[in-house]
């Protein structure tokens, strides 16, 4: 992965363009929004966005949402860069979320950290070289009575122990899928069908 | 005492359905609202004396109250679900258990304050969830609770699920407000408030998720009813995040006016503290409130015991008191180091500032580097005080109460675990702190 190269804001990509099933769910969710407020749809279709594109969001594809909501690029910048589930920079097929706040921190979550640095060979930030694993920690996830956790793709792991880590990211190494938080089935098969 | 309406019966088949929901009573208060006039809602509610279950413990009723009705003019419902207070974890887990009961609250709330479009905003983090919520949604226009002419009374309703994209500071109403509109989440000015100006420019009321649950039991049984829950101006139940350091960490749903010392220690509730240890403080209302040492936690300045409630977390000030907050019960054990647990607090309100306030920008930024010089055992005794005047300044400072949350807990770890400060000046590093590291799976001190 060159995360540090200066232009790895561009994917090199460019026609970036949504599948079609995640055209359409883009489409519908900007409708739960009242007439020109289309704006409002830009998270879930930055999340849909991330899924569709390799976890991260490139300039390319920010300026792609930009014209789906028919608003300025600097709108998407500004919101993009502000939240911190959107990742600017290429990250690996599944990001590990460590949750390092308080009640989590009180429960041994540092020694959580420390144990995913020394079996993946990465420091928190980085990524693996063979794309797999990007290591990140993050704040309060809502799940404190049952920290430590950490949470990938959706999916939370919690009352983490050194062993349920390894087994975790084995298994997750060995199905060697791109995980992302709006999981790629959610964009083909939706319910929401009363719009 | 041990009364419970919100998660009593997790245990019944399918309760996150909505025939599970139905099968336990579920949906049968918003036949009877939609035959109530909106204002006997609001009457209703308040007459339970239901607060604000996100933080600031506001009055619901009086809130809806003060919504605007400009003819013409759209009104707005938007639930609060970001939880991101580090210790609270209750609107998780009530929303993924019970969904409906959130999803029939708001039906019956935005009848109640005349508006025709609601949301729920989620944090993006609980992406589950979210999709937890669509289905239950979809559920409840398939049944016609939402949708045109609910019911056949005549009033429509659309409820949506919105996701956040990380940021503690959405939680902050006008954050979040800001945040649904497809921007950062830099909270707004006030006044104006929500209630006049909010989404969209439109009145708007902001609920927690727990808050607007209790609202189809108050139209069941009456505001009246409800108020005999609990104890004084606290009534209801309560559900309270419990976490660090006991036995049962885990969601309870309180009546308030529980002794703290049997929540923390009878089996009913937390189980006492795990490993045999001792109690060192409590965190009882989320990150942001006043830290308690064991003998204020348990029993008043005056030495009465202290209750789950409102009023008696509260009693004494902020001299020897705390807040209820959001009901996230944070328990620490002798070994805790209070000076590093705070470092950690601080570090989370530094990375959290929106940053549009220069006190709270700056402000936490310099809290946490002087917090980590007594960590690193670089401090002197000076630095306590300049870390007592830095929260100063920024108290009643900035925009948002955010500012408050960051310093409150420094101001009260400074007033009640002084000497532990003055340790880390002494002994530059001390020994609780290097007891800390080895908690997990009671690990191999190596
Ligand atoms: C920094 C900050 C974060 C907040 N986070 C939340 C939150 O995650 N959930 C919540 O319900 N209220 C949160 N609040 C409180 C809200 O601003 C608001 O008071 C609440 O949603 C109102 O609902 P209620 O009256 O039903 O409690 C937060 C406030 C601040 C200042
Ligand atoms: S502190 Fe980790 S989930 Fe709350």
């Amino acid at each position: 992965m060159q995360q540090d190269s200066s232009a790895s804001k561009y994917s090199g990509k460019k026609h970036v363009k949504f599948s079609d099933d995640a055209l359409a769910l883009a489409e519908k969710i900007m409708k739960r929004y009242p007439d020109k407020r289309q704006k409002s749809a830009i998270l879930p279709i930055l999340h849909i966005a991330q899924a569709e594109f390799n976890g991260w969001l490139s300039v390319e594809v920010m300026d792609y949402v930009a014209t789906l909501l028919k608003i300025q690029p600097i709108e998407v910048y500004e919101v993009a860069s502000f939240y911190s589930m959107f990742n600017l920079k290429p990250v690996g097929k599944c990001v590990i979320e460590v949750c390092r706040t308080g009640p989590c921190w009180l429960m041994g979550a540092e020694d959580i950290v420390k144990f995913i640095e020394k079996k993946l060979g990465i420091k928190e930030g980085q990524t693996t070289p063979d794309g797999m694993f990007t290591l990140k920690t993050v704040e309060c996830l809502a799940s404190c009575g049952t920290a430590p956790m950490m949470q990938i793709g959706e999916k939370y792991h919690e009352n983490l122990t050194f062993e349920k880590c390894e087994n975790i990211l084995d298994d997750y190494k060995n199905k060697g899928e791109e995980i992302s938080h709006w999981r790629k089935e959610r964009i083909k098969h939706h319910t929401d069908k009363h719009i | 005492m041990g009364r419970q309406i919100l998660i009593n019966d997790l245990d019944k088949e399918g309760v996150n359905t909505l025939s599970g929901y139905k099968a336990i009573g579920g949906y049968t208060a918003i036949e009877k609202a939609l035959k109530m006039k909106p204002e006997e809602i609001v009457e209703e509610v308040k007459k339970s004396g239901l607060r604000g279950r996100g933080g600031a413990g506001f009055p619901a009723g009086m809130k809806w109250s003060f919504i605007a009705k400009p003819p013409g003019v759209p009104r707005y419902l938007v639930c609060n679900a970001d939880e991101s207070e580090p210790g609270t974890f209750k609107d998780r887990f009530l929303m993924e258990k019970k969904p409906h009961i959130l999803i029939e609250g708001m039906i019956i709330s935005s009848f109640a304050l005349g508006a025709n479009t609601s949301y729920i905003y989620i944090r993006g983090e609980m992406m589950y969830v979210f999709h937890i919520l669509e289905k239950a949604i979809q559920e409840a226009y398939d049944a016609g609770y939402l949708g045109k002419n609910i019911l056949g009374s005549g009033y429509d309703l659309d409820l949506h699920v919105h996701c956040g994209g990380g940021a503690y500071i959405c939680g902050e109403e006008t954050g979040l407000i800001e945040s649904l509109e497809g921007k950062r989440g830099n909270p707004r000015i006030k006044p104006p408030f929500p209630a006049v100006v909010g989404l969209y420019g439109c009145p708007t009321v902001v609920n927690n998720v727990e808050t607007l649950a209790n609202v189809p039991w108050i139209v069941n049984n009456s505001g009246d009813e409800y108020a005999k829950i609990g104890i004084g101006k606290s009534t209801g139940t309560k559900l309270i995040s419990a976490s660090g350091h006991i036995n049962k960490p885990g969601v309870y749903e309180i009546e308030l006016g529980v002794p703290v010392e049997e929540f923390i220690f009878s089996d009913k509730y937390c189980g006492g503290i795990r490993n045999g240890k001792k109690l060192k403080a409590v965190v009882a209302g989320g990150s942001s409130v006043p830290i308690l040492p064991t003998e204020l936690i348990l029993k008043t300045a005056k030495g009465e015991p202290r209750l789950m409630s409102y009023e008696s977390l509260s009693d004494g000030g902020f001299q020897t008191g705390t807040m209820l907050g959001s009901g996230g019960f944070i328990v620490m054990d002798e070994d805790t180091s209070i000076v590093k647990n705070l470092w950690n607090f601080t570090r989370f309100y530094h990375h959290e500032s929106c940053g549009q306030c220069s006190p709270c920008r700056e402000g936490t930024g310099w809290m946490e580097k002087v917090l980590h010089k007594f960590i690193e055992g670089h401090a002197q005794t000076k630095d306590i005080d300049l870390l007592w005047d830095i929260q100063r300044k920024i108290e009643g400072k900035t925009i948002c109460p955010l500012g408050e949350a960051a310093a409150w807990p420094v101001a009260a770890a400074i007033r009640h675990f002084r000497s532990e400060f003055e340790e880390y000046v002494h002994q530059g590093k001390n020994m609780i702190d290097v007891k800390h590291y080895y908690r997990l799976n009671n690990l191999q001190e190596a």
